[in-house]
């Protein structure tokens, strides 16, 4: 029999994370046969909504309320509470972004549920479906069933391959009208980092510095090799703790988790916090000066050498087959 | 002000991981106080020294946990709880949470301080389930908070972004990274700690019933990633290491 699976698609800068998209591959397996029903919750949001038909969604529900601008738990909160009243989902799945963190917790604590958190693949076992996630700082793996209620789960971005996009898929697509009371946590203001242009946790390559980068000017020559590449730039705590860069470029146990397919790690030691953050990545690369660093240890490939003289070579490099090919 | 930190005792993942009986191994693991909790833990300290009042760390665990509980006492907490799992065959974080609520339920508290996430099993999920069982409002990845009055101005972190929150007590947040730099025990600090009260607590003490709380997950394997062929760390001159790795990662790797 298929199950109902409620979906949330994630919003940020007007435009719908990837994740949304790797949600609703879970949430189809989770289903079986049954409906995907793919919520989307905002201000100004009703316009993003075909795409996730296009993705797999059967149907969308798109919450509109002033006071859902800015996340907060208890606005979403209700927004969720009212969709799962009325539609009955017997799988929820939402990304394991910083809201989907935020929100399911408590989602699953009212409905009282049991939640599997940031999984990274799911496979169907006879009647059940098993989720596999990363544990003890991704230097191991669990598998886990719900044994009992909804299937309430929330998929690490990049991890989960999308369906094939299908633009002849059509679906319904309807107002939710939500009534939101008051919010007892109230966002005064959101102070955004510089950091433009790639979502990290959604780059197929990165280039990502360390303390060893030495300055803020350091960074430049890996920004070059992340232009030729196509690829975002990030870093270690060291480098965001040295203020060579802002911590929105953090990568790791506190910052961002990563799965790209590349890797450059440049000056950067791979204390256990940093690999937890991007040792599931598909191919890594270490450039390091100390052929003992720890980065080494889960390397593909490495370069023992100063980050200044191997990385703008490299940027040379793939410029002249880049343009080859 | 009467405050709260729910503590967790974790394996130090710095350790080296290994599985034995389908579980990962305990032998010789170094135990710690969950790095994040250390850091609700220091900035409950700091709150009770600006405003008064009185910090009590609570645990869910096994009476080694006790260890932990004494390392924040010695930090300067002046309280400790231990409710013992002893009896539970499973614990997710339902259960955890669901006893969490229960103890929570009979106090007085106008804060709880935890962890974002504790770094085994690392779900960050019984800081906003335990707020949401007692009905206050929370605030996940804080990196400042002050409190005048009964007005909460917060700092949350969100994927390095900074929210600007203001709320009201009582109040559930837990902690980032940057938060603070916890202290150390000083060895004052952990003479006093042995004679500070340290309260332990069965599911009975607290009229709960095993069956009530039993785990909605359940952990089928646990097993550690296939073995990565030891990377290769190119040599030779720079420049020809450099022409080699691209051409290793287009048409070896294949990711460009
Ligand atoms: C609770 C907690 C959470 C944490 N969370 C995170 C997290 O999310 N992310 C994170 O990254 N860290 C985190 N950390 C910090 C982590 O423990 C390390 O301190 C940090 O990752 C070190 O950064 P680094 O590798 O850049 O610096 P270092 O360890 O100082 O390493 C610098 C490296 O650069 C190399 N180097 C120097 N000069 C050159 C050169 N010219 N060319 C090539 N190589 C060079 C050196 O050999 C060295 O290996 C956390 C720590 C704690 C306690
Ligand atoms: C057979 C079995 C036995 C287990 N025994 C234990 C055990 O003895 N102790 C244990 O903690 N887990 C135990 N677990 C694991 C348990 O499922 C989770 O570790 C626990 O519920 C917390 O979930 P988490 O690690 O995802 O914490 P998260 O949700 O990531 O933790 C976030 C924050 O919540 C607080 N917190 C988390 N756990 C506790 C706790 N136990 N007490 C107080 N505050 C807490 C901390 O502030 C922490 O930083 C056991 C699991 C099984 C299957």
């Amino acid at each position: 029999m298929g199950k109902k699976v409620l979906v949330l698609a994630e919003v940020r800068d007007g435009e719908l994370r990837n994740v949304s998209y790797e949600a609703i591959r879970a949430a189809k397996e989770i289903a079986s046969d049954g409906e995907i029903v793919a919520a989307i919750v905002g201000a100004g949001v009703q316009s993003l909504a075909e795409p996730l038909i296009h993705y797999g969604a059967d149907r969308v529900l798109v919450a509109e309320d002033e006071k859902l601008k800015n996340y907060t738990s208890d606005g979403y909160f209700q927004a969720l509470l009212q969709i799962v009243d009325a539609e009955k989902p017997e799988g929820i799945v939402f990304g394991h972004t910083a809201l989907g963190k935020d929100l399911s917790p408590r989602l699953a604590a009212r409905l009282q549920a049991g939640l599997v958190s940031d999984i990274t693949s799911l496979e169907k076992v006879g009647e059940n479906v098993v989720f596999t996630r990363p544990i003890y700082s991704g230097k191991a793996f669990e598998k886990k069933t719900i044994t009992d209620g909804i299937v309430f789960v929330t998929v690490r971005p990049n991890n989960i391959q999308p369906l094939e996009k299908d633009e002849n898929r059509s679906g319904e697509v309807t107002p939710f009208s939500v009534e939101i009371k008051d919010l007892r946590t109230i966002v005064k203001e959101v102070v955004r980092k510089a950091s433009t242009g790639v979502d990290l946790s959604e780059a197929k390559i990165i280039v990502s510095g360390g303390r060893g980068v030495k300055s803020a000017e350091g960074f430049k020559p890996l920004q070059e090799l992340a232009d030729v590449l196509s690829a975002a730039v990030g870093a270690s705590r060291g480098a965001c703790d040295a203020n060579y860069c802002d911590y929105s470029l953090q990568i790791g146990q506190t910052g961002k988790v990563v799965t790209p397919d590349l890797y450059i790690a440049c000056g950067i030691s791979g204390a256990i916090q940093h690999l937890a953050g991007m040792s599931n990545s598909k191919v890594i690369v270490a450039i390091n000066k100390d052929p003992e660093a720890s980065i080494f240890q889960v390397a593909d490939y490495g370069i023992v050498g100063d980050l200044f003289e191997v990385v703008p070579l490299l940027t040379e490099e793939f410029k002249k087959v880049l343009v080859k090919s | 002000m009467n405050i709260f930190v729910i503590l967790k005792r974790t394996f130090d993942t710095e350790e080296k991981i290994s599985i034995n009986n389908g579980k990962i191994s305990e032998d010789s693991a170094e135990f710690i106080i969950n790095p994040y909790d250390e850091y609700a833990v220091e900035e409950a300290i700091v709150l009770r020294d600006q405003h008064g009042g009185e910090v009590t760390v609570v645990t869910v665990g096994s009476e080694e946990a006790e260890k932990e509980l004494r390392t924040a006492l010695a930090m300067g907490a002046d309280k400790a709880v231990l409710i013992s799992n002893e009896d539970l065959d499973s614990q997710d974080q339902f259960t955890t949470s669901s006893i969490l609520a229960t103890y929570f339920k009979e106090q007085e508290f106008d804060l709880i301080l935890g962890g974002n996430v504790a770094i085994d099993n690392g779900t960050g999920q019984v800081g906003p389930r335990l707020a949401e069982l007692l009905n206050i409002p929370y605030v996940t990845t804080i990196t400042s908070i002050k409190i005048d009055g009964s007005t909460v101005s917060i700092d949350r972190d969100v994927e390095g972004d900074v929210e600007k929150i203001e709320t009201s007590l009582p109040l559930l947040v837990t902690a980032q990274q940057g938060l603070n730099e916890p202290r150390y025990p000083s060895l004052p600090g952990i003479m006093k700690a042995k004679k500070k009260p340290l309260e332990t607590l069965e599911l009975d003490d607290l009229d709960i019933d095993e069956d009530d709380v039993e785990a909605k997950t359940k952990t089928v394997e646990v097993f550690l990633p296939p073995k990565k062929d030891a990377g290769k760390i190119l040599s030779g001159e720079i420049a020809s290491q450099v022409k080699e790795l691209v051409s290793l990662l287009r048409t070896e790797a294949k990711v460009i």
